[in-house]
């Protein structure tokens, strides 16, 4: 797994973007957007992923089930 | 006139014609107050005599801090800071912030550089403009890194601008060094409560050290920050005003507390603002009901704080992208594309000139207008509203149909105090469907005896009439306090003579809807 956000969600606010441990998180075609092989879920960093923490908009950040669960 | 704005408008050759721009300034629906009993004065009544000099000092050309400097002097806020770190149960980060004075998020963001080149473009073309707000649209010290490069790349540039901030205060006593360090002399910060009790109400969550936390904890965390932030500016000379929201049923009695609160912990003016809440804000209270005050609850619980520091009651909860003088925006002449294609020359010895003239004017306004006191003794315990129509200069200039908003003065054997304003535009967008315009107004300014106008016509006459309302147009283009008690001194003998009863009048509707940006 790693999180995606939902585009159509997203207000553009950068919060999340200076959060990730990762840097996974960049701003692109006018929206933010996670990169899938750089998101650990937070794992080893905190105890909750911080885009989701920080995010404005309720189910915004969430688990993108496509990509199998981080193994750290 | 947008494209040909040039910023230098001392040059010999501007293309924008600078007396236009004065017409444009002149012509600005601001509040023209010479505030309370015959003195120049700050956010309220008070005013040099009840103020520490040096902070008169600081705050006389503030435009959102002296009712009467906010005429003469524009402030400008550029959105550099889109992150936040709480949650408000007013606000939906999605779209504009009524409540806190912050655009939506999906607002225009600028980069420091942006922002910096817009203050400086503004500047150059507005000689008022003396103060750079940062404001959002999240929390500025949530955007440390942009706020301060941006006041970094202005106070190069132009020192002679003032810089301030509005904050949730949750990251403040981790800046507060570096707010002195860039000589921020104001700080906003927005306390709604000083009990967590309360706070849990207002505020679902914060983002604390990389977590999220949730009710009574996280309001608790919240106050004790805001409090020892605002304890921290104090300690260093920096100017703290507080801005409460005032939200019906969760907070509104308690304010009195955070007024003692803050007052204790030297903030130096409390400006209290009505909650602005509508279903289609989007946001928690819009949705689910909770109310605003209305305009009498208001003002009680504004003159309940008056007593123990200066209140604020001309604030307009204008956007955190705003340019202009208060209750004005001319953001649309500075568009980013606009702005990136300006060549700025900053002049600061035109703008020097230009600001040395105001205050010639305002010292004059001030002798001006003296007086008028004698004789109201008939008042006894007698207060009654009237409301203005005004351009601004402190002159009863503009027509009833033309007002967008309405200036609020209390008459009594004080003199003539100003203790707010009414907005009456964009009726039909805020929360009076579609009702006309006349109908507004009156909800607007129920609770006055008269309105002053500098023209009116014969069918809204009668309706204000029946209202019990009385149209003035006799004191057209004077000066609205003088005019005001030398009315109300008419009234007294009227009273006196028993030609009329003087009866009290009823409460009034505070309008909802955030102040756009384009209004028209
Ligand atoms: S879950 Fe953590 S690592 Fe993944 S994108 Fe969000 S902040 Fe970055
Ligand atoms: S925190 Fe949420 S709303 Fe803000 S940029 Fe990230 S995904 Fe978008």
């Amino acid at each position: 797994m790693a999180y995606k956000i939902v585009a159509s969600q997203c207000t553009n606010c950068t919060a999340c973007e200076a959060l990730c441990p990762n840097l996974a998180i960049s701003e692109a075609k006018g929206t933010f957007v996670i990169d899938p092989a750089k998101c650990t879920e937070c794992i080893g960093h905190f105890d909750t992923p911080q885009c989701v923490a920080i995010c404005p908009v309720d189910d915004t950040c969430v688990v993108d089930a496509v990509y199998p669960r981080y193994q750290a | 006139m947008t494209e040909a704005l040039i910023p230098d408008t001392y040059s010999s050759e501007p293309a924008v014609d600078i007396a236009d721009v004065m017409q444009k300034l002149a012509e600005h629906k601001g509040c023209g107050t010479e505030g309370g009993s015959g003195k120049a004065s700050c956010g309220s009544s008070a005013g040099p005599a009840d103020m520490p000099e040096e902070i008169w000092e600081k705050v006389k050309n503030h435009p959102c801090y002296s009712e009467e400097a906010h005429h003469h002097y524009a402030r400008m806020h550029v959105a550099v800071a889109p992150a936040c770190n709480i949650q408000c149960n007013y606000c939906n980060r999605k779209y504009d912030c009524a409540n806190e004075s912050r655009p939506g998020v999906v607002s225009e963001r600028l980069t420091p550089e942006q922002a910096s080149k817009k203050v400086l473009a503004v500047a150059s073309t507005i000689p008022q403009m003396t103060v750079l707000g940062i404001a959002g649209p999240g929390d500025p010290l949530a955007n440390p890194g942009k706020t301060f490069e941006t006041f970094r790349l202005i106070s190069e540039v132009a020192p002679d601008i003032k810089l301030c901030l509005s904050t949730n205060g949750l990251a403040l006593p981790d800046w507060v060094d570096e707010i002195a360090k860039y000589k921020v002399d104001h700080v906003t910060i927005t306390i709604n409560m000083v009990d967590p009790e309360v706070g849990q109400h207002i505020y679902p969550w914060i983002f604390w050290e990389n977590k999220r936390l949730q009710g009574y904890e996280a309001a608790k965390i919240l106050t004790e920050r805001q409090l020892l932030g605002l304890e921290m500016l104090t300690e260093r000379g920096i100017l703290a005003k507080i801005n409460s929201v005032m939200i019906p049923g969760i907070n509104d009695k308690h304010l009195v507390e955070v007024n003692k609160a803050v007052k204790s912990r030297g903030a130096f003016l409390h400006n209290i603002m009505p909650l602005i809440s509508a279903p289609e804000h989007g946001t928690v209270f819009g949705l689910n009901g909770q109310r605003g005050p209305t305009a009498q609850e208001l003002k009680a619980l504004q003159d309940e704080c008056e007593g123990d520091m200066n209140m604020m009651r001309h604030c307009r909860q204008c956007r955190a992208d705003a340019v202009g003088l208060l209750g004005e925006d001319r953001s649309a002449e500075f568009t980013t594309d606009k702005i990136m294609a300006m060549e700025v020359n900053y002049d600061a010895e035109g703008r020097k000139a230009y600001q040395q003239a105001v205050e010639a004017e305002r010292q004059a306004k001030v002798e001006a207008k003296k007086s008028e006191l004698d004789g109201l003794d008939a008042a006894g315990d007698m207060k009654i509203l009237v409301a203005v129509a005004t351009k601004g200069h402190g002159i009863i200039n503009e027509h009833f149909g033309h007002a967008k908003e309405f200036q609020i003065y209390e008459l009594s054997a004080k003199g003539a105090k100003f203790v707010g304003h009414r907005r009456v535009d964009l009726y039909c967008k805020g929360g009076y469907g579609e009702e006309d315009a006349l109908d507004t107004v009156i909800k607007a300014i129920n609770d006055c005896h008269a309105v002053f106008v500098a023209k009116i016509g014969g069918c809204p006459k009668a309706d204000l009439t029946a209202a019990g309302i009385e149209p003035i147009d006799a004191y057209a283009h004077e000066f609205i306090e003088q005019s005001a008690l030398a009315w109300f001194k008419g009234y007294l003998a009227k009273v006196e003579a028993g030609e009329i009863v003087h009866t009290e009048r009823g409460d009034a509707a505070i309008r909802q809807g955030a102040l756009l940006s384009q209004a028209s």
